[in-house]
This record gives C-alpha cells, sequence and structure tokens, in this order.
C-alpha cells in the first residue's frame, strides 16, 4: 500500500486540509435553529445543523458547547460559516472562533431584527458563501495530513477479531506516516484501561489518561442504578454475543493497533497541538463522539460495526467496517468495507488494513460514503450537566 | 470451513463465525494467535458470535479472552458450552 500517493483534498487558509467543502449555518441555540433551517432551504448548497442546546449552560458544560460550536465550524471540511444566535454576545464569540482559522464566517442576532429580516440577511451572507466555496479547486495534498479519529459502536465478537483491529492495522499504518489520530470512548476502556496506559508515551501522558478514565469512573459510580447492563454493553452487543463491559473493551483497544503509542490526552472537543495518535476522553455513544471528533478537527473517520450502526454525520464522512456477515448480508447499503474474509482466513489483516486506506484515499477525494449517500448527519452535542 | 475462533491459546473461550450451529454438532476452531486447529461439541444452540466455553470452568472462576480478565462466572459451565449473559457477570461497575 503506497500511502505517499497524493490525494485532492481542501486546502484551508490555516493549512489544514479538508475532504468535504461544506457551508455551514449553525445555530448557537436551541431557539435560532428554525432561522437557520430556513436559511438553508433559501440557499442551496448550504447545510444548517440544528441542535437541543445553548441556552442557560454555565461553567465547564458551557465551555464544551463553544468548544464543540467553534471546533464544528473550524473543521477543515467546512469552507465557509453562518451563525445565528439568538442574541450577539455568545453569536460573536463563535464567530470570533472560527474566524481564527482564516475561513469566511458572518453572525446574525434575532433580538430586535426577528426571524424574517434575519433570515433574508443570513441568506443573502450564505448565498456569497456558496459562490466562494463552490470556486474553490481540490488540490495534491498528502495522506499523512488527513486527521483519521476512530471510534465503533454496535459492536460484537466480530468487532474484536475482525473490524476492530483492521482499523488498527490501519492506523499502525497511518501512524507511521505521521498522521493526527483519535480514539476515545473512556467507558468503553474499563477492563483495558492497564493495556492503553501502558501504550502511553511517557508517564506524564499515562497519568493525564488515568486521570480521565478515573473521572468517567466516578461519574458512572455516582449516577449507576445497576451494573449498567443493557446500556454497557448494549443490547445489541449483547445479542451480537458480547457478555461483558471488559470483554467489549478489549475488542474496542484492537483499534489502536499494535504498535501506534498515544502522544496526548485531549478533553472533549479540544483539538490536538501535534501529529501522533490522540485519546480524546469521550462517550461511547456514537453521535456524541463522532460528533467530538468533528469539533476536535477530524475530517474522516473510522467506524467498525458488528450489528450495524447505522450512524453518520453532518460535516465528518463516516466510513463502515464490518466483519459479520449477516450484518453485511442484511444491512449491506450501510458498510463501506467488508472485511468479512478474516473470519474464514480468505484475507489477512494487513490486507483488511489495506481495503480500509483504499476507502479511506477515495473517500477522500470525494467518493461519498454509505452514511453520507443515505443522508446521516447526527450532529448531537454532549452535555456535562443540567443548565441554569 | 472455520466455525470458531480463540484468541489465544489460553483463553476459556471461542466465538462462533457461522450461523445454524446446533446442540451437539462437533465445530471446528481456529486459534489465532497459535495458527492452531481445535475441533469441539457444543452442548446447546449457538448464534454466531456468541461464545462457547473451550474449558471446564467452575462457578466463581475468571474468564479468559484476549489473554485478558473478562468477567466471572456466575454457574458450573461445561467445555462445549453457551457462555454468554446468563453465566458470566462483569466484575466491574
Amino acid at each position: 500500500m503506497n500511502l505517499n500517493q497524493k490525494i485532492y483534498g481542501f486546502r484551508r487558509d490555516n493549512n489544514r486540509v479538508g475532504i468535504r467543502n461544506y457551508v455551514v449555518i449553525l445555530p448557537v441555540d436551541d431557539i435560532s435553529n428554525a432561522a437557520c433551517e430556513a436559511v438553508a432551504n433559501n440557499i442551496k448548497g448550504t447545510i444548517a445543523l440544528p441542535h437541543p442546546y445553548g441556552r442557560l449552560q454555565f461553567g465547564e458544560d458551557l465551555d464544551l458547547h463553544f468548544r464543540t460550536m467553534i471546533g464544528t465550524g473550524a473543521n477543515p471540511n467546512v469552507a465557509a460559516v453562518v451563525v445565528i444566535g439568538i442574541e450577539p454576545g455568545w453569536t460573536d464569540k463563535i464567530v470570533d472562533g472560527i474566524a481564527a482559522t482564516g475561513k469566511p464566517v458572518k453572525g446574525f442576532s434575532i433580538e430586535k431584527r426577528g426571524d424574517i429580516q434575519t433570515i433574508a440577511e443570513a441568506s443573502k451572507a450564505a448565498y456569497d458563501m456558496v459562490h466562494y466555496a463552490t470556486g474553490l479547486q481540490r488540490e495534491p495534498c498528502d495522506i499523512s495530513e488527513l486527521w483519521v479519529s476512530t471510534k465503533c459502536g454496535e459492536s460484537d465478537t466480530t468487532s474484536g477479531f475482525g473490524s476492530n483491529p483492521t482499523v488498527g492495522n490501519a492506523f499502525d499504518k497511518l501512524y507511521d506516516i505521521d498522521s493526527t489520530l483519535l480514539f476515545g470512548e473512556t467507558s468503553e476502556i474499563t477492563g483495558g484501561e492497564h493495556l492503553v496506559k501502558d501504550r502511553c508515551v511517557n508517564e506524564a501522558v499515562a497519568d493525564q489518561f488515568m486521570f480521565m478514565f478515573n473521572r468517567y469512573q466516578d461519574m458512572i459510580e455516582r449516577f449507576k442504578t445497576d451494573d449498567l447492563s443493557e446500556s454497557q454493553p448494549t443490547k445489541g452487543n449483547i445479542e451480537g454475543g458480547l457478555t461483558t463491559i471488559e470483554e467489549k473493551a478489549l475488542g474496542n483497544i484492537q483499534k489502536i493497533g499494535k504498535k501506534c503509542l498515544v502522544d496526548g490526552v485531549l478533553d472533549k472537543a479540544e483539538m490536538p497541538t501535534s501529529k501522533g495518535l490522540w485519546f480524546m476522553d469521550s462517550s461511547s455513544a456514537a453521535a456524541e463522539m463522532v460528533t467530538l471528533c468533528a469539533a476536535s478537527g477530524y475530517v474522516a473517520h473510522f467506524f467498525p460495526t458488528g450489528q450495524g450502526n447505522i450512524i453518520g454525520n453532518p460535516i465528518l464522512p463516516v466510513i463502515k467496517i464490518c466483519a459479520n456477515p449477516r450484518t453485511v448480508r442484511t444491512m449491506s447499503e450501510h458498510v463501506d468495507v467488508d472485511v468479512t474474509g478474516l473470519l474464514n482466513r480468505d484475507i489477512n489483516l494487513d490486507q483488511a488494513g489495506d481495503m480500509l486506506l483504499e476507502s479511506l484515499i477515495s473517500t477522500a477525494n470525494g467518493r461519498m460514503t454509505a452514511a453520507e449517500i443515505l443522508g446521516h448527519k447526527e450532529f448531537v452535542l454532549t452535555r456535562l450537566y443540567e443548565s441554569a | 470451513m472455520i466455525q470458531f475462533i480463540v484468541h489465544d491459546e489460553n483463553d476459556s473461550v471461542g466465538v462462533v463465525t457461522v450461523e445454524g450451529l446446533k446442540a451437539n454438532d462437533t465445530i471446528k476452531g481456529w486459534i489465532m494467535d497459535q495458527d492452531k486447529l481445535l475441533d469441539i461439541k457444543i452442548n446447546q444452540d449457538i448464534p454466531i458470535g456468541h461464545k462457547l466455553a473451550i474449558k471446564e470452568l467452575n462457578e466463581g472462576s475468571t474468564v479468559i479472552k484476549y489473554g485478558t480478565d473478562i468477567g466471572r462466572t456466575i454457574s458450573n459451565i461445561l467445555a462445549g458450552d453457551h457462555l454468554h449473559v446468563h453465566n458470566v457477570k462483569t466484575k466491574r461497575w
């Protein structure tokens, strides 16, 4: 597999490489969704990202909201952004955060204007942005410039010896060419935390990892009412043959391969500051985690599944890998890379990893993923606690 | 044709990789890490993706997969038994 070949991406003003070219209409808060959706309806070639939050949040939970909004707008798969909020203060904060990337961004607030005038003004701005974005050309970029994240979902036992090690094999190869990689799912490392800790590049990173791991465990201990049966593992996991969280975790960890080291640790929606493999503290719920990956700046996502999770994301192409022959037979339209051959020794892990990297390259060059074609746009924000 | 996979020969379990296995079938397994083959007779129907015990486990034993602890047995388990949430529980949470 030649990983020195070029892919054709969009190089942004901050030198990051994107593989999609969205004009995003981003609501600051829940009550601005209607205006954003109206603008996206008026102006073709734009996408609204409605969500249920952004009012009366405070403290760390509010910080996370801003990081997620700014990170989503700043993502290199996004060419330009219209931000709409109920009032100017928080709207401007998000606009300023995105503007640091150098991309076109404009904010509008609804108070003292009303929806209709806001929609008219924002639509004019979005119109210009679509002209700008569609005038951009793809150019040759290195594969190592693609930031690639991973998270698995509706895992079963085939994930543990098929689709997850396939991601691990591809991650090992991408790590060798100095890519920027990410994994997370803090709760789903339970039972294998010692293995991740041993892979950390130094003691400081190991300590940061264990801090994040223990913080998540404390949260679960605080709120749990039982042993989390049917949540972790999920009912789908159990149907697929996974029995305990430990078994699920050991399968999960296959995604970081055999060679990559964990070079750094991020809090939710934080951006990496250097190349290498990063651990991000995150929920293990698919849409929440993938939304956080997009907010951290990742432009392509590897999503291994066993029983057939169907998730997508509005700005982050999600490539699905599956080793379960029943799932591939019954849900083929959701599978991008079929690695069922691993189970009967028709292909080996190295070949499976190359199949995934080929899919990454074609996706980077513009080929749509299953989730994109099927219109999956799950944009799900992580909350830390109640609003004030 | 491989019908179940074991990650490591010291594991207590294997995973069924084909559909339609019935009680009393003798099935063919592959131990991945050591690249060895293994036959075993199963005692119940076992769906694809589910585990079978490849050795006898007494109640309260640790179940090993990937060479690592994945939980504890809550009843006695025979080689060839279906091993899942009815006879194994997490040690966490």
